[in-house]
């Protein structure tokens, strides 16, 4: 068992996600960096879905009350261990009474825990994921226990792996979205020759950009939508929708982030740049 | 797959059948969303060909067969209309230059159709709201509109399927959740099936919402294509 001492600014219990249920509006969620989530799991031999915390910003402080081990992915931000510093994607053994607390962040924006065998917290509809109001509460609190089996022997087969560089990349590979053909010739040479910004409302729902492409005036029947899914509303605002964004929506979705892009940007804060290009 | 962009019950049904004939054809690693004019076709596991997928459907539309029909349902749903939920009842009455009850009368009396599932779970686009309950949506949204709330805004009628800002004038109150993890069906609706409200007192919503919570409260449903 972990106890959470101080639960950081967002931290949630995240799996890959929950399938089979967009048809009745349910968002897939899962963690926002497939990658570090699949090498976290990797690192500790876990089930491939097998539940992570997802760190965002500010790090929890986690008490642990059993023997495991654990691994960090993802965003850089300067993890401890009793104090003493601890290296991302690598395995770390940990013993009753450890402490794991977090400082500052150095790079990227979400960070990755995984334990030994996964947390075993609820499993609701397929997915541990945290998704307010399928699951009791959005993210971790603090004193809430999250359940683990205590793990006392493991040799992991590969101990470390080369730390993921593409916390810095700004480029986001696209595909054309079903109204790509709804941008005008300007709208088209602004969106890829333009850098935008991050803005201010980015979240596990969507990300906002703060440049506006020229108004438009095309209305699309509510359709689906996907995660990945950049959408451009009449004012020219583009909002690209993330892992618990809706599964539906009425603006014209003019493009469709591959998982690596996606993955790219939800290492991204406010005001971080980025920019599109199309595969 | 997309069919003219019409809101439209013709399309509709044809989406729904050629859906009805994939579910039997596509495996579990796919999921399809039917919604308005088009239905989305998202593998969850594989990378696919594209090319052969869509030769598949092509075959598939060919052979769609008219006589099979998908299974639709018209659903009876609860609706509480007293003013302690209806906040904007009065307000609304007052815009259409109705009685309260007309009101009531009008928006229990009419079959709507749900086009698409989205934007929250369990949240319902419904067509069919007669050009006599159009009413624009309200100047400021409000911060919390309460689960199961029941609003009017432009061509739409809908409820709010849990706590979330909103811009809907609220006209009453479905003590029946429409996204329930703990039943059996969590959204026992589907693109496609109808809706009709049916007025209750106080009392019965109390009731309702208790059954509706524990999940043993069985909403009226008549099937549509039997």
């Amino acid at each position: 068992m972990v106890k959470v001492l101080k639960s950081g600014f967002f931290t949630s219990i995240q799996d890959n996600g929950r399938f089979g249920y967009r048809n009745k509006g349910v968002p897939i969620s899962g963690a926002m960096d497939k990658k570090a989530l699949d090498k976290a799991n990797l690192l500790l031999e876990n089930p491939h879905n097998a539940a992570v915390l997802e760190i965002t910003m500010t790090g929890p402080t986690l008490l642990f009350e059993n023997r495991t081990f654990i691994c960090l992915t993802g965003a850089e931000l300067s993890a401890t261990l009793n104090n003493e510093p601890i290296t991302n994607y690598m395995v770390h053994e940990v013993k009753k009474g450890d402490i794991l607390s977090y400082g500052r962040l150095e790079s990227g924006f979400r960070g990755y825990l995984a334990v030994k065998g996964g947390f075993k917290t609820e499993v609701v509809l397929g997915s541990s994921s945290q998704y307010l109001p399928l699951t009791p509460a959005k993210c971790i609190a603090e004193f809430e226990e999250l359940v683990f089996e205590e793990a006392a022997n493991f040799k992991p087969k590969i101990t470390a792996l080369k730390i993921d560089s593409y916390f810095h990349e700004r480029e986001l590979k696209v595909r054309k979205g079903p109204e790509y053909g709804m941008l005008s010739d300007e709208q088209l040479k602004l969106l890829f020759s333009k850098e935008f910004t991050v803005a201010k409302e980015n979240n596990r729902m969507a990300y906002q950009l703060n440049e506006f492409l020229p108004k438009h005036t095309h209305n699309i029947l509510t359709s689906a939508t996907l995660a990945g899914t950049v959408q451009v509303t009449p004012a020219g605002k583009l909002i690209i929708l993330m892992k618990d964004g809706q599964t539906t929506g009425g603006y014209p979705r003019v493009l469709q982030l591959n998982e690596e892009a996606i993955c790219v940007l939800a290492q991204k804060r406010e005001g971080d740049g980025v920019s599109f290009k199309l595969i | 797959m997309e069919w003219p962009a019409a809101v439209n019950e013709k399309i509709l049904e044809d989406i729904l059948q050629f859906n009805r004939l994939l579910q039997m054809e596509f495996d579990a690693s796919w999921e399809v969303v039917p919604a308005y004019n088009s239905l989305t076709l998202i593998n969850n596991v594989d990378s696919i060909e594209f090319q052969k997928v869509e030769n598949t459907l092509a075959r598939l539309y060919a052979e769609l067969d008219y006589g099979a029909k998908a299974d639709r349902f018209l659903w009876t749903l609860p609706v509480c209309y007293d003013l302690e939920f209806g906040i904007d009842a009065e307000d609304v009455a007052a815009k259409l230059n109705i009685s309260l009850n007309e009101l009531v009368e009008r928006h229990s009396s009419y079959e709507y159709t749900v086009f698409g599932i989205g934007f929250l779970p369990g949240f319902m686009y419904l067509g069919g709201l007669p050009k006599n309950l159009e009413i624009n949506r309200k100047a400021t949204p409000r911060l919390k509109v309460g689960k199961g709330a029941v609003g009017l805004a432009g061509k739409q009628t809908g409820i709010y399927p849990q706590d979330s800002p909103g811009g809907w004038n609220i006209i009453g109150n479905c003590p029946i959740p429409m996204f329930n993890v703990k039943a059996k069906k969590p959204c026992f609706v589907s693109v496609g099936d109808k809706i009709k409200f049916k007025p209750i007192s106080k009392a019965e919503h109390q009731l309702y919402k208790i059954e509706g919570e524990v999940g043993i409260y069985e909403p009226e449903k008549i099937p549509l294509n039997g």
